[in-house]
């Protein structure tokens, strides 16, 4: 019998879609310690903070006085959740890392038990924006790599937002053995033209993305938003979960912080991509096309950027 | 058989349209944590010029904050036309906010009798500034924050006095066109009479907007939205607007992006503020 067969078919996700005081890391952390609180009286196996979620996304220079080591934003989490539980928990959370002087969007998956905290996971955003209203690369560095990572629960990735809106991303992720991905994120929102159909049309394509992409390769998608107003850019939350066959459990507020709660089934993967087995074509078939020399890949081996 | 035909639609030419329950719900959302949330104030003061900006402002206000907590002001120039006075009348008497008006022909009057040569457009500027002097002063004794009431269109057109219709510190509208502003309106009940007449600044006898900008809103608002996504001349040609009418808008948005920003800062160091030291309003 292998090893996933052995895993928990079931997992219990709460998505704490915070609404954070600009810049006030403790304060925001002693509100999501309130918020594990309340979700101890029914503990979930995997809890999910958006992109920022305990500082604030548009962060400009402030960035520097806020950044953390993400073995310190592990701890943190970990001492939040055992405050409130003595269960056993993964967290996964966005936030701005400080790895030794290189400053990082990122975010981390953590295992937390009585006994401490142990680090799954880290993963750097790979695509910063840096257009329009965006403008991280003028203060943070790019990550390298997409990883993907084992949980108790099956093989994980973790997208940061725009991460997540190059198609090839959650691909090269399901590619890997990914059969959730998780996506913090903190997105303004914008278009009240009504092409949202009664959301604001960056809500609506948000989520259509992230149902096409959980349909095409039979994955859970786990999206965490960032909501309040940072400088009248209102951060539109709609945290959301969405099945394997691209249907959209829940969905939390745009514009309040709160909790969205899943249960996911991780049988439905096998059997989504039983039904629509695009992943193993494309396994089959993705030599051919990233083996192009029309491609404008570089030929060899990358070091630098191997992280 | 004549098979069916499907055809994409021409390019758009018309003004920007807009969800407007949509469009309140997010604008209330915005006045709330703006000011309850970040600022700890629950007031907010608004100037009531009579005209359908100010009017969805405090509209929108009411709902965010609650009537007793919105403070309508009416601020007449001796020149200003009495309807303007009875106009903003009709706001308060839908919303029962509370309303003072302040007449401050004295206030302008006292500067202007110092510069008998003043033009219309200067002493526009001086009754404009003076009416944010008294929203400014009216705010700090009531513990309440100015609420800014200048929509998109007049933003880019620059056609506004600086420091003075864009210096209050919110301003919920400030990202709708004119003409969502209107469908705003009717979805918010804003009495018809001001939705129906012709915007004016009420800065000289007879003014309207239209006839000093030389071309209607809804024409401004639809040329305005093509030319804020990138569109060519060329292309907005193609969309059956006139070259007056595309040369106009794009020559008052080209003359007045200064308008939109602080004051120019000469940059002399490596912490220059707002250059090198970056931090962001909320922080």
């Amino acid at each position: 019998m292998s090893s996933r067969s052995e895993a928990p078919f079931r997992l219990r996700v709460a998505i704490l879609q915070t609404k954070p005081s600009k810049g006030e890391y403790a304060r925001n952390l002693g509100g999501a310690r309130e918020a594990f609180a309340q979700l101890a009286g029914d503990p979930p196996d995997l809890v999910v903070l958006p992109e920022g979620g305990l500082t604030g996304y548009f962060l400009e220079g402030a960035v520097y006085d806020l950044a953390l080591p993400a073995p310190r934003f592990a701890r943190d989490l970990s001492d939040a959740w055992r405050s409130a539980s003595s269960k056993p928990v993964d967290i996964a959370a966005g936030f701005f890392e400080n790895d030794a002087g290189t400053y990082y969007n990122s975010a981390v998956y953590v295992h937390v038990d009585p006994n401490g905290e142990r680090i799954a996971h880290l993963h750097r955003k790979m695509f910063l924006p840096t257009y329009g209203v965006f403008d991280e690369e003028r203060f943070l560095s790019r990550g390298h790599k997409l990883g993907v990572f084992e949980t108790r629960f099956g093989r994980m990735a973790l997208l940061v937002c725009e991460d997540s809106w190059h198609s090839i991303v959650p691909t090269v992720a399901a590619i890997k053995g990914a059969r959730i991905l998780i996506v913090p994120s903190a997105s303004p929102g914008r278009g009240i033209e009504g092409e949202g159909e009664g959301e604001l049309e960056s809500v609506a394509r948000w989520r259509e993305m992230l149902r096409m992409v959980a349909l095409e390769h039979g994955v859970y998608v786990i999206y965490a938003g960032l909501t309040g107003f940072e400088g009248g850019k209102g951060m539109s939350g709609s945290s959301c979960v969405i099945d394997p066959r691209g249907r959209v459990l829940v969905q939390g507020s745009a514009t309040e912080a709160c909790i969205v709660r899943a249960d996911l089934d991780l049988r439905e993967i096998d059997l989504a991509r039983a039904t629509l087995p695009l992943l193993g074509d494309l396994a089959a078939v993705l030599p051919d096309l990233l083996l192009d020399d029309e491609l404008p890949l570089p030929r060899g081996r990358r070091d630098a950027a191997d992280l | 058989m004549t098979l069916q035909i499907f055809e994409s639609a021409a390019p758009a030419a018309a003004a920007p349209s807009i969800d407007p329950a949509l469009a309140t719900e997010w604008l209330v959302a915005f006045l709330r944590d703006e000011l309850i949330g970040r600022r700890a104030i629950r007031r907010a003061v608004i100037g009531l010029s009579g005209g359908v900006d100010s009017a969805v402002t405090a509209f929108l206000c009411v709902r965010a904050l609650g009537a007793e907590n919105v403070y309508g002001f009416r601020l007449p120039y001796k020149t200003s036309h009495p309807s303007s006075l009875a106009d903003a009348q009709l706001v308060v008497d839908a919303l029962h906010i509370a309303c003072r008006t302040i007449d401050i022909s004295s206030a302008v009057d006292g500067y202007l009798q110092m510069e008998p040569d003043a033009d219309a457009r200067r002493r526009g500027n001086v009754m404009a500034r003076m009416r944010m002097v008294v929203l400014f002063d009216q705010s700090a004794k009531l513990d309440a924050l100015p609420i800014g009431t200048g929509n998109k269109t007049e933003r880019l057109l620059g056609y506004f006095t600086w420091h003075a219709d864009d210096s209050p510190p919110l301003n919920p509208i400030g990202d709708l066109f004119k003409s969502q502003v209107w469908d705003l309106a009717r979805y918010l009940g804003v009495p018809e009479r001001l939705i129906e007449k012709a915007p004016t600044a009420d800065l000289q006898v007879d003014q309207t907007d239209e006839a000093d900008l030389g071309i209607s809103y809804a024409r401004a608002d639809a040329i305005l939205a093509q030319l804020l996504l990138g569109y060519s001349d060329a292309q907005l040609l193609e969309r059956g607007f006139t070259g007056e009418e595309i040369a106009l808008v794009r020559r008052r948005v080209d003359a007045t992006h200064w308008k939109r920003h602080l004051p120019t800062t000469a940059m002399l160091t490596s912490t220059a503020i707002n250059e090198f030291y970056l931090r962001p309003v909320d922080y």
